[in-house]
């Protein structure tokens, strides 16, 4: 038995996203570029996904870029836009919460010469306009700021964030990859210049993203090849990804999101109650994924805590990167004033729409057994305030 | 990413808790850096008769300071002090290069635990 609770790291494929996959691994196979009639039905295809994506954040479909990801949407946004318009000036705005995507494109890009500001978030993971309003200079020629938080699941107010930008006549960046279909996203309302999605966080394939670029926007591609994706992004589509990301999409748009809200609300109640000497991260309403739960307990090691309830079946990733290859606390959980102890201690659970009530009783009795297990044999004793 | 015998020390650590009459206590760590272990000695004649940890750490940090408390088990102060953390590594079967500085972590605990304990029996001489 999984209890599956790691669906901010990736989704279960909808079996009709699979159903609409398959013809183009094995009957409609062509080269979206060949003139001949298989290669006009893997054209259009791709065209009628794109329409499909683009109809889904209200955008036009020369407006959709077909990547293969969150992270290679990030990179093209950001060096793209950065490269394109450096005789502009030199300078971007980000935050320290962003996924590494973007913070890692941002530091590689200080090497190139541009000058990078990381803006501070409050105590719920919120970027404040003020700050950004300051931080922008007459150099400053592109802001990249995360829609919904990947690991606290803040979600920023990127209308108010995008006026910013758009008064200031500086370009406007968004990763919506974890906001994508939960949160309602309308780039003909929104000031966004653009922005980043991915298929395999909504139930899609993995390997298929898409950048939204606002018509005139100017980027340079980040690789050379053929004038694929209006020369924006070479190389052959996709084809079955990207039907599967359309398909995915739509399917994403009518999912009921305020049931995986109450799913989500359960799971918090359940856990306070249960568990003491805990910490709620991120904020508590409307500004908050509706599927992410983040909390530390204290006194406790996340990955020694998420391996017990691997052991249970349930899957379940820790707030800090310490299970990965590197050893540093998260960056993210650091930024919003947890100290290094307790950021050790975190756990990330995000649900999805198959996520029942039943499911979280299981992992909250198996986090409160291996909870007091750990605490048992740990040598620390630190009270934390429980903050809800 | 872990062995079967990582995993066993890990899920079902025999040596974790808390001792009474304790002969030598070693802690090292810091919880910053998501490590913090305690290990306690007791010494009859000696040898190290028993051994417990306290473990704030990961699954290789747990099964590493169960794995100091078994092998110390039996050993003269001596044969203790000469422990190296490759000594917990083959004992363990092997542990992944991220998590190495976990037995280094054992064996400084050990050793603090032992020099805990030369300092208490010199004090009371």
């Amino acid at each position: 038995m999984t209890i599956y609770l790691d669906n901010g790291a990736t989704t279960a494929v909808d079996k009709e996203v699979v159903e609409a996959m398959l013809p183009f691994f094995k009957d409609k196979y062509g080269n979206a570029s060949s003139m001949h009639h298989a290669g006009q039905d893997a054209r259009k295809a791709v065209d009628d996904a794109r329409q499909k994506i683009a109809d889904a954040l209200g955008a036009e479909a020369k407006e959709i870029i077909f990547t293969s990801g969150g992270t290679e949407s990030d990179n093209l946004a950001i060096k793209g836009a950065a490269r394109a318009n450096k005789e502009k000036g030199n300078h971007i705005i980000t935050t320290k919460i962003e996924h590494p995507a973007v913070l890692s494109t941002c530091k590689k890009l200080e090497k190139e010469g541009f000058s990078v500001t990381y803006l501070d978030v409050d105590p719920d993971g919120l970027v404040s306009p003020e700050s950004l309003e300051k931080a922008i200079t007459d150099k400053t020629i592109l802001v990249s700021i995360i829609h919904g938080n990947n690991e606290i699941g803040t979600v920023q107010d990127i209308a108010g964030l995008g006026k910013i930008c758009r008064e200031k006549g500086v370009l406007f960046h968004t990763d919506a990859v974890q906001s994508f279909t939960k949160v309602p996203l309308d780039v003909s309302l929104l000031p966004v210049d653009m922005m980043s999605i991915s298929a395999h966080k909504i139930h899609g394939p993995k390997g298929t993203g898409a950048l939204y670029v606002r018509a005139g926007t100017r980027l340079k591609p980040l690789m050379q090849g053929g004038s694929h994706e209006f020369k924006m992004r070479p190389g052959t589509e996709n084809v079955p990804g990207i039907v599967g990301f359309a398909r995915a999409a739509e399917i994403a748009l009518a999912v009921d999101v305020s049931k995986i809200t109450e799913v989500r609300n359960h799971a918090f109640k359940q856990i306070i109650k249960e568990i003491d000497n805990i910490k709620v991260n991120g904020p508590r309403d409307e500004m908050r994924l509706c599927n992410n739960i983040n909390i530390s307990f204290a006194n406790v090691e996340g990955e020694a805590l998420g391996s017990y309830l691997d052991i249970d079946g349930i899957c379940v990733s820790t707030g800090s990167a310490c299970s990965s290859q590197t050893l540093e606390p998260s960056h993210v959980l650091l930024a919003i004033g947890l100290s290094k102890e307790i950021a050790n201690g975190t756990l990330r659970m995000t649900l999805s729409k198959h996520t029942t009530k039943e499911e979280i009783d299981k992992a909250v009795e198996s986090l409160k057994k291996h909870t007091e297990k750990l605490r048992a044999i740990s040598p620390l004793n630190t009270v934390l305030e429980n903050v809800q | 990413m872990y062995n079967e015998t990582v995993m066993k020390h890990f899920k079902n650590p025999t040596n974790a808790g808390d001792m009474e009459c304790v002969d030598g206590c070693g802690k090292v760590g810091n919880p910053s850096c998501g490590d913090v272990m305690m290990v306690q000695i007791k010494v009859d004649d000696g040898k190290i008769t028993d051994a417990k940890f306290k473990t704030f750490g990961c699954c290789a940090a747990i099964a590493a300071s169960d794995a100091v408390c078994e092998i110390v088990k039996g050993k003269t102060l001596e044969e203790a002090a000469a422990l190296t953390k490759d000594d917990i590594v083959k004992f363990l079967g092997d542990l992944p290069c991220v998590k190495i500085h976990c037995s280094i972590l054992g064996i400084e605990g050990l050793q603090k635990a032992i020099e805990d304990h030369k300092a208490r029996t010199a004090s009371t001489v």
